[in-house]
């Protein structure tokens, strides 16, 4: 209860408070985008050569495709070619472990509230932070290492485990699979790996933070969990950027794959800078999420928390391929001022008495557009399968917009589909009432809203939980009265 | 305690409350009666700070402030309490979190520091035997699927967490069958005290057998057309709202 208010007392601050910038000396790929700059990037991270050509095809196939267009979104085209592709900061020698990185980098991540100090860190969060292109450090590294836990920086990744990355990269999101994710296989600089053993539990919740620094560069990470037969992990990600006026990119692919009775619960608090208030600059979210159960009794869990982006665009999905298996996705996406976001998931039923549970919360204030778009696909032999969906949409306001567009696709009649859809709005009835018994407007629309996205906020671990009602209660001030 | 001069009111352009004059002090229980349209619910709502309401003429002091120019938080701050006639459903937000956002909110206002888990939870413990209220309905979401005396009872409850110096009771006798009725009027009763009054808003006198009032008023299209003691609610439970009405129109007319 103490951290209820605790978010209460919080909401003083007005704007993005992730804003600000840093300078410091980097290593930056010239602009554009070419084969030339995706062998620099190659080179300049010592990549063996499968993984160069790996990209390059990956380049031919999306110079073949085009930007998608069938989202709810409207945004004006961005120029690829002024971009940067790669921008990392400038380290003298290559960090061993956490004592040995930049202090002005580790200064850099005190002030968005997260220490990579081991000994400051609360117990059972690991964490690999990513800033602009490359990831700067990763905690609790041994100690999950006694367990035969892998958690590391993607490139570390490719040098010491290549048959592990060979096997699993691309493998659930291939590089065909759509314009953002074959842009990201040809220049994605890093990001996370994770792979738990057999039998293992993860002790601690696995966490990477994003963070863009730098000017007109994309970030083009790639996470990859592999969470063996019988294995469970938790998993976190954050992200923060630099408050600038032009819009800014990221393209990222998160892949995972659960093994027979493995199970994958991956939790994701967005807010990225969403633009000022009339609209200017903010990021384009442009992602692919997917999992793949499969082995049996397997399940993925995907929660999100969206408050930031001007743009999103975003489906984190399962593939039910083993039978048993459980995909699940609960979502909560804000959008205020001019925000657009168009974001759901896809639950693939392939596999025999497979079932999938959807619980998406929109919020729309000011002149947002929040769209969720989800697909229910049961194929021809997954016997039994269940899905149920509930789509709730929350209206703040008389100038923004909610939109649903579920697709059900069912190839075998034993399947059981259920959906559930509500709109609502904020009533003065609810504020009016609050604001009798004390509660100041602003307060009592956090507590409104926080109590309508409580079934997702509930799947996210504690601390998560915290930062989540935060934010939601920062993404929608100003937007009553 | 409060003072309303010549109030008046009007939803929409349509003028509910006409000329209402009241004074309460400190310690005592005002009955305000009359026929459905009269305006009572209206007088409950502006007081509190109902935004629909305009409040056309007139002034409310209370404890020596202008009420009508403060926000509807800060005169819940300043000790307004409103019963409300039809609470407010507020899905995944429980009685207790409620409680505890709306106490400290008013704490503060009151300079004093805000209660920690230990000492919010001891004093809902000690406020929970006063209205026989069940823990269990307090950690539900607000009013969600409440039974008509659930939501009543946990009004009374709210209002004992927030010790007001005046409560406004709006028809909570409503939707109450003869055991809720019971239970809710001993929650009001032992809440009373010298310090603080109470303006029972109520179409029926029965609930009056329980919270004994001090003064009954009658208020018929938009004034406070007649007051006495609690034998004038006796009277109206005898003979209706009729005769008033009656003697109102014709005097109107002459």
């Amino acid at each position: 209860m103490s951290k209820d208010n605790q978010i209460l007392e919080d909401l003083n601050s007005k704007e993005y408070e992730h804003g600000w910038s840093v300078e410091f000396e980097t290593d930056e790929a010239p602009l554009g985008l070419n084969e030339d700059i995706i062998r620099w990037i190659s080179t300049k991270k010592e990549e063996p050569s499968w993984l160069l050509d790996w990209r390059l095809k990956a380049f031919k196939i999306w110079q073949s495709m085009s930007e998608p267009e069938w989202a709810n979104v409207n945004y004006p085209k961005m120029d690829l070619q002024a971009l940067r592709y790669y921008s990392a900061p400038k380290q003298s020698k290559k960090p061993k472990n956490i004592n040995e990185v930049d202090p002005e980098l580790i200064a850099i991540y005190e002030r968005l509230g997260i220490s990579l100090n081991e000994q400051k860190r609360l117990q059972g969060i690991a964490i690999d932070v990513v800033l602009d292109s490359v990831s700067v450090a990763t905690t609790f590294k041994e100690t999950l290492g006694k367990l035969g836990i892998i958690f590391c920086s993607f490139s570390e990744a490719v040098k010491e485990h290549p048959e592990l990355i060979q096997k699993y990269l691309g493998s659930v999101v291939p590089m065909t699979d759509n314009y953002y994710a074959a842009l990201n296989s040809a220049v994605f600089s890093d990001g996370s790996f994770c792979y738990i053993p057999k039998g293992v539990r993860c002790p601690m919740e696995l966490s990477t933070y994003f963070r863009i620094n730098a000017a007109n560069t994309g970030q083009f990470e790639r996470t990859l969990i592999v969470a063996d037969d019988s294995s469970y992990v938790s998993y976190l990600e954050g992200c923060t950027a630099p408050q600038r006026d032009e819009n800014q990119l990221h393209a990222a692919v998160v892949e995972i794959y659960a093994g027979t009775h493995a199970e994958v619960k991956y939790s994701t608090v967005q807010n990225w800078f969403p633009g000022d208030k009339e609209g200017k600059g903010g990021i384009y979210n442009f992602v692919t999420k997917r999992g793949i159960c499969a082995g049996d009794h397997s399940k993925i869990s995907w929660t999100q928390v969206e408050t930031g982006s001007a743009v999103t665009w975003k489906y984190p999905s399962c593939i039910l391929k083993g039978d048993y298996s459980i995909g699940e996705f609960y979502s909560v996406a804000v959008t205020n001022n001019y925000q657009q976001a168009d974001t759901g998931t896809k639950m693939i039923h392939i596999g025999k008495n497979t079932k999938s549970r959807i619980v998406s919360k929109g919020i729309s204030a000011g002149k947002s557009q929040n769209s969720y778009r989800g697909q229910v696909q049961v194929m021809k032999r997954a016997h039994n399968a269940r899905n149920f969906s509930q789509c709730d949409s929350l209206l703040m306001g008389n100038q923004c917009g909610a939109h649903t567009f579920p697709y059900i696709d069912i190839a075998n009649p034993s399947a059981k589909v259920e959906h559930e859809a509500t709109t609502s709005k904020i009533g003065e009835d609810q504020i009016f009432y609050c604001n009798q018994r004390g509660i100041a407007t602003e307060d009592a629309v956090a507590l409104i809203v926080n109590g309508y996205a409580k079934e997702v906020l509930n799947q996210l671990p504690m601390e998560f939980a915290v930062e989540a009602q935060k934010l939601l209660a920062l993404t929608l001030e100003g937007s009553v009265g | 305690m409060l003072s309303i001069k010549n109030l008046h009111a009007s939803i929409e352009g349509t003028p509910i409350l006409r000329g209402i004059n009241l004074e309460v002090k400190a310690g005592e229980v005002h009955a305000i009666m009359g026929p459905n349209g009269s305006g009572k619910s209206t007088l409950a709502s502006v007081l509190a700070g109902r935004e629909e309401y305009e409040v056309t003429e007139g002034e409310v002091i209370f404890q020596g402030k202008e009420l009508l120019e403060l926000s509807p938080e800060d005169r819940a701050r300043e000790g307004v309490f409103l019963a409300f006639q039809y609470p407010i459903e507020i899905p995944g937000v429980s009685t207790t979190n409620f409680l505890r956002t709306a106490l400290n909110q008013v704490r503060e206002y009151r300079g004093l520091e805000p209660l920690d888990a230990v000492k919010f939870l001891s004093l809902m413990k000690e406020k929970m035997a006063l209205v026989e209220i069940d823990q269990k309905l307090l950690s539900r979401s607000l009013n969600e699927g409440f039974s008509g005396g659930e939501k009543k009872r946990n009004e009374i409850f709210q209002m004992a967490m927030l010790e007001p110096v005046l409560s406004i009771l709006d028809e909570t006798d409503s939707g109450l069958d003869i055991d809720a009725l019971r239970i809710v009027s001993n929650g009001v009763n032992k809440l009373k005290s010298e310090k603080t009054a109470t303006i029972v808003v109520t179409h029926y006198q029965r609930l009056l057998d329980y919270i004994v009032p001090d003064f009954v008023h009658v208020l018929y299209k938009g004034r406070i057309v007649k007051s006495g003691t609690k034998e004038l609610a006796l009277e109206l439970e005898e003979k209706g709202y009729d005769w008033i009405k009656e003697e109102v129109d014709s005097t109107a007319t002459v």
